[in-house]
């Protein structure tokens, strides 16, 4: 056979044939070609694709956790809602589409025919809320609302509503035990986002459409171990949708139980005493602003001294936490997030920073001793300080003479501190520093954990501010554009100052120093920061990170993950020197700034030695905030409010009734171990019952109220009360009149 | 199928006995080309394969029985097979005399079609059924007519030796000839037959040595045709449909575009290996419509992947290889007509079906020649390759 056949044919014929040959040829190459772009190329894509077409995913949403009180009252968790859901995929099967099904559902449920019909379509670009968004494999829940009753009748029926399902389901609760609402700390849940569901749909929990995630306080904090592990069925399916087989099944499983710090007795005291400060606050007479105070907001905090653990922590504005439950209304949100609001969703005992005014001074007082200043002094506390034209005055201009650090505190003299400030501030080099500044009021501060988050298991604490060298610095460098523009030499006070800030804001200045040693001017600080310094101070210097959460319980109660306290650091002062300011401090609440408040009104100091520290911080344009800290040997409290006059003045009734709730004091000073409701700290955890649930205590219908009928009622009826009720329960004392209030009548002092 | 071999091709070759007459230096074993034998055999092996894997669940269409278009398909085969070897055993210049008669019948049967013993698959009203469950597509017959009745008229006088290339009035008697069951065939509609027969004309002419001018004058009519389809709304909805959705198969995935994404999904998702045969999620999912028939190349795609859809691009590859040989060679026009009208049908039908599975060309109803399920187009390929053969068979050789 020879390559060139003798076929005896034109050229022409020969040529196209050829033609043809590659023609086809190149065809079959374009085939392959395409074959090897889409298999190999992009086979990845399409595999993804393949797989996404045949396996059905059925979820089974997880029971989240409770999150209980220290005595296991739950703070928040789930009711069981009657759930009426449809199938979708059993209605299709139907003839009419399940049509006459789902409109014989309506009239039971109520509805109107269209309005069930509206939830169980499918969204999709052309089709308008509501509509079912979430898988159509999944029941469609109609409503949460249904009665027993339509439950009952649906599932007696259960041949009429085929597809139909009434089960009970839960859902979130937030129980307010005790009237105590502890809104900002528990936080809410909201749906999930898109954005969440496709980050989490390949983990081992994927979201539901119709999950909930914690989106603040410890709802957010321990959404993790709340939220539990969502069931996941996962069926392959053919192209009509027909199961052809289970591929995996997870059964789900419920969330860990959050197991806190909180006495809901206690911060429902703690919520009921600041709000009734606030609207005291509220009526009295500013003279500096002729009007009434404002007091906006306010916060407190109750923690423990050892540990560092919270057992109360209130935020006022506040809400109601069901208000999100099931989903908040356009109308609520506005009313939580508007301009108007002030706020309320803000968590004020950490997320509100102001200036500490005098409770700060416990940070100069260490940071002079670090300094080499004695403690004992005699430092002249003068009535005012001057430097260049400026006068800085002592709180009301009174002038105490030669007198102790610790006296200094006592009686909260701001000279002796403008003082010691100044001259370190001159030592290390003024506007000038020293290379190797010490710093010593700087640095002491930083060491007490200020301009720091404090690291308590709760979101978006916020770090205050220590207002050194290097923070002027970066803040000119920040605004000195605005301020060169809008500062005039000659213009109004806030133009004055933009005009000196341009110029030299960029350095510590000596009236910068002078403000900051009494914690005014740029420094900032939360409640929760003061807590902790205060608590160490109460504790022999230990700073704790702040605690809510004590211990995360397995579902069936069986695993207990203890929440150890934990500390970020020491205070930097001698035992020596620790000992004197706790003198000092005890001394404010005897004979010093705070003594009205406790000595002076029965304050049984010799059984619970009560020490405190007031302070009232200027802010420039508004109302002088109120701050109060304390502690005795067990639990500091620290209550602060916005617009709200002195520390002892505003805050002082709140904390000292709080005091009395915690330790069972009565007006008089008599101390009762009846009516206490937590005179030492919560030990050990709740306990479980065998099937998992959690033993908790009866709480009263209002804690609060209960508390100051039992204060003033014993300061009236003393011994004859006690004996004549005896066997009546500690907190169900309501037998007891009430009395006009004593201590809210009396006027300040100074 | 060594048997198939004893047939006896007359007045060719000396008499001998037994196996050595088989495989003698000119014998018709020696004579047949084995390459497109075994390309054809394997295609239509791996072909019954593909169908059972696409319709072994498929319960409302297999009867319940998983077997039966495995059953089937193989049948088919062996009948195909058989029509080969009957074809060989003709010889196509005996089948050359008969022309007129099979050009006639299969004419008939089309018409038949169009009354109202035909009936519709898939918009295509082009069936008739015979009953039985058997059903017989003559569009599929009118092919191999076409290309025999063309060549018969246009190699007539080149052969006889009168003129070098069949004049004007030969082409045009021959396009006249392939015109009439075409009309027939586009009213049906059936789009598909239709262009792979213009294909063939074309291949056809342009090995006839017909003027240039006929070739382009044909290509332009064409084009001139599909512009006047197009605005004469001729078309009927799903064609333009189909046509829509292959340009941009987004626009309605879940309806016209389905085919041709599920289509894609399954290809691409086989990689370079497949999922292995019967693992397909696509097709064990039965995502793919028409899978046994035109979407055949999906299931080798996704269950045998890269290395099996090229296995199948590269056995259709030899056929028409050793087809264009057999053009090439032959020493009759006649011949060479045929196995190019052969090569032509054979090459687009094959393109378009792996094509628009693959996502590059339209979706019409075109099945993949011997791997897809179908008596009528298992019969007519195997008689084209009974034609081949008895084209190389009976030239003279060369040696």
């Amino acid at each position: 056979m020879t390559n060139i056949p003798e076929t005896g044919r034109t050229p022409r014929v020969q040529i196209r044939l050829v033609v043809i040959q590659i023609l086809v040829l190149s065809l079959l190459g374009t085939l392959g070609g395409r074959l090897w772009y889409l298999q190999i190329r992009e086979g990845d894509e399409y595999a993804k694709e393949a797989s996404g077409n045949h396996v059905q995913q059925v979820v089974e949403p997880a029971v989240r956790g409770s999150i209980l009180d220290a005595r296991g009252v739950p703070l928040a968790d789930n009711e069981t809602r009657l759930v009426v859901s449809a199938s979708r995929t059993d209605l299709l099967k139907m003839k009419d589409d399940g049509k006459a099904v789902l409109a014989k559902l309506a009239g039971v449920l109520g509805m109107k025919p269209r309005e069930v019909m509206e939830k169980v379509r499918l969204c999709d670009s052309k089709t308008p809320q509501p509509c079912w968004n979430g898988s159509p494999y999944q029941p469609i829940p109609i409503t949460d609302e249904a009665t027993a009753k339509q439950a009952l009748q649906i599932r007696e029926r259960a041949e009429d509503f085929p597809g139909i399902t009434a089960e009970p389901e839960a859902v979130r609760r937030y129980a307010a035990p005790g009237k105590s609402n502890t809104a900002q700390v528990l936080g809410y849940l909201s749906p999930v986002t898109d954005e969440e569901i496709t980050k989490a749909q390949d983990t081992d929990s994927p979201y539901l459409r119709s999950d909930q995630v914690g989106r603040s306080g410890l709802e957010r904090e321990y959404d993790k171990e709340l939220r539990g592990k969502a069931g996941v069925t996962r069926y392959e399916v053919d192209n009509l949708g027909r199961v052809i087989g289970e591929a995996e099944a997870d059964p789900a499983q419920a969330g860990s139980n959050l197991v806190t710090s909180i006495d809901a007795r206690v911060q429902r005291v703690a919520e009921y005493e600041l709000n009734d400060a606030m609207k005291k606050a509220r009526l009295e007479w500013d003279r500096n602003t002729n009007e009434q105070y404002k007091a906006d907001s306010g916060a407190v905090v109750v923690m423990e001294n050892k540990t560092g653990r919270v057992v109360a922590m209130a935020s006022n504005p506040t809400y109601d936490p069901n208000a999100w439950v099931g989903g908040i209304s356009a109308k609520d949100y506005t009313r939580l997030t508007g301009k108007n609001s002030n706020y309320p969703l803000l968590n004020r005992a950490i997320q509100g920073q102001s200036a500490p005014g005098s409770i700060f001074k416990v940070v100069p007082t260490a940071a002079a001793v670090n300094a080499g200043y004695s403690f004992d002094g005699p430092y002249e506390c003068s009535s005012s300080y001057s430097l260049g034209g400026q006068v800085f005055k002592n709180f009301e201009s009174k002038g105490y003479g030669p007198i102790s650090l610790g006296r200094a505190l006592e009686v909260s003299c701001d000279t002796v501190f403008y003082r010691l400030s100044h001259e370190e501030w001159k030592r290390d080099g003024g506007t000038k520093p020293k290379k190797n500044a010490n710093d010593w009021f700087y640095k002491t501060a930083h060491q007490f954990g200020l301009g720091a988050e404090t690291g308590i298991d709760l979101p978006n604490e916020v770090t205050g501010r220590i207002p050194d060298r290097q923070w002027k610095l970066d803040y000119w460098k920040a605004n000195k554009d605005v301020w060169c523009r809008t500062g005039k030499k000659d213009g109004s006070y806030a133009e004055k100052i933009a005009y000196e800030n341009c110029l030299e804001g960029n350095r510590l200045r000596a009236g910068d120093s002078i403000n900051y040693s009494i914690g005014q001017g740029d420094t900032l600080v939360t409640p929760i920061q003061m807590a902790t310094i205060y608590s160490a101070i109460a504790n022999g210097g230990t700073l704790y990170d702040p605690t809510v959460g004590k211990a995360i319980l397995s579902p069936d109660g069986k695993t207990v993950t203890e929440i150890k306290p934990k500390s970020h650091g020491k205070l930097p002062i001698s035992k020596k020197t620790l000992a004197e300011m706790d003198e000092a401090l005890e001394g404010v609440a005897t004979r010093g700034t705070a003594a009205w408040r406790f000595a002076d009104v029965g304050w049984p100091q010799d059984k619970i030695p009560m020490h405190a520290k007031t302070g009232t911080a200027e802010v420039y344009g508004k109302q002088t905030t109120s701050w109060f800290a304390t502690y005795t040997k067990d639990y500091s409290v620290v209550m602060t409010i916005s617009q709200g006059g002195t520390g002892s003045g505003a805050s002082g009734p709140a904390v000292r009734n709080i005091y009395d709730a915690l330790y069972g004091v009565s007006d008089d000073g008599a101390v009762n171990p009846k009516n206490a409701l937590l005179p030492t700290p919560q030990k050990g955890l709740p306990k479980v019952r065998t099937d998992g649930t959690i033993k908790s205590p009866k709480v009263a219908k209002d804690p609060a109220k209960e508390q100051r009928a039992n204060q003033e009622g014993a300061a009236e009826e003393g011994g004859v009360q006690q004996a004549a009720t005896v066997n009546t329960p500690a907190t169900g004392n309501r037998n007891t009149r009430r009395r006009p209030r004593r201590r809210g009548s009396r006027r300040m002092l100074a | 199928m060594t048997g198939a071999n004893t047939f006896q091709v007359s007045g060719y070759g000396p008499q001998r006995a037994g196996w050595a007459r088989l495989f003698a230096r000119d014998s018709l074993a020696r004579r047949l080309d084995w390459p497109i034998l075994l390309a054809a055999l394997a295609l239509s092996g791996i072909g019954s394969l593909l169908v059972f894997s696409a319709t072994r669940n498929r319960t409302e269409i297999n009867q319940g029985d998983p077997y039966y278009f495995l059953i089937r398909h193989i049948m088919n085969t062996g009948i195909g097979f058989a029509l080969m070897l009957g074809t060989v055993w003709l010889g196509h210049r005996t089948l050359r005399t008969a022309v007129p008669i099979l050009y006639g019948a299969s004419v008939f049967l089309i018409l038949m079609v169009l009354t109202p013993l035909g009936s519709t698959v898939n918009g295509a009203h082009s069936w008739i059924v015979i009953g039985g469950g058997f059903s017989l597509q003559p569009s599929e017959f009118v092919k191999i007519t076409i290309i025999l009745g063309m060549a018969m008229l246009l190699a007539a006088r080149v052969d006889a030796g009168d003129k070098p290339h069949p004049d004007h009035r030969t082409v045009l008697q021959a396009l006249g000839l392939a015109a009439v069951p075409m009309l027939i065939v586009m009213l049906m509609p059936d789009l598909g037959s239709v262009m792979v027969m213009v294909i063939i004309v074309l291949g056809v002419l342009l090995a006839s040595g017909a003027s240039n001018r006929w070739v382009f004058g044909l290509l332009g009519a064409g084009a001139a045709g599909a512009i006047a389809v197009w605005q004469l709304h001729i078309l009927d909805d799903y064609q333009i449909a189909r046509f829509a959705a292959f340009a941009n198969p987004s626009l309605d995935p879940a309806g016209v575009g389905y085919n041709t994404n599920q289509a894609r999904i399954a290809i691409g998702s086989g990689g370079l290996t497949g999922s292995g045969l019967f693992h397909g999620s696509q097709t064990t999912g039965q995502f793919v419509p028409e899978q046994q028939t035109d979407f055949v190349f999906t299931v080798a795609g996704e269950e045998l992947g890269f290395v099996g859809g090229g296995l199948i691009i590269v056995l259709l590859g030899v056929v028409l290889w050793r087809a264009c040989r057999i053009a090439r060679e032959t020493t009759e026009l006649y011949g060479t007509i045929v196995a190019a009208g052969i090569v032509a049908w054979f090459a687009f039908q094959a393109f378009e079906n792996i094509g628009m599975t693959l996502g590059i060309m339209p979706v019409t109803g075109l099945p993949l020649p011997f791997v897809s399920y179908g008596g009528s187009s298992m019969f007519a390929v195997w008689v084209a390759v009974g034609l081949l053969q008895s084209i190389r068979v009976q030239r003279p050789m060369s040696a």
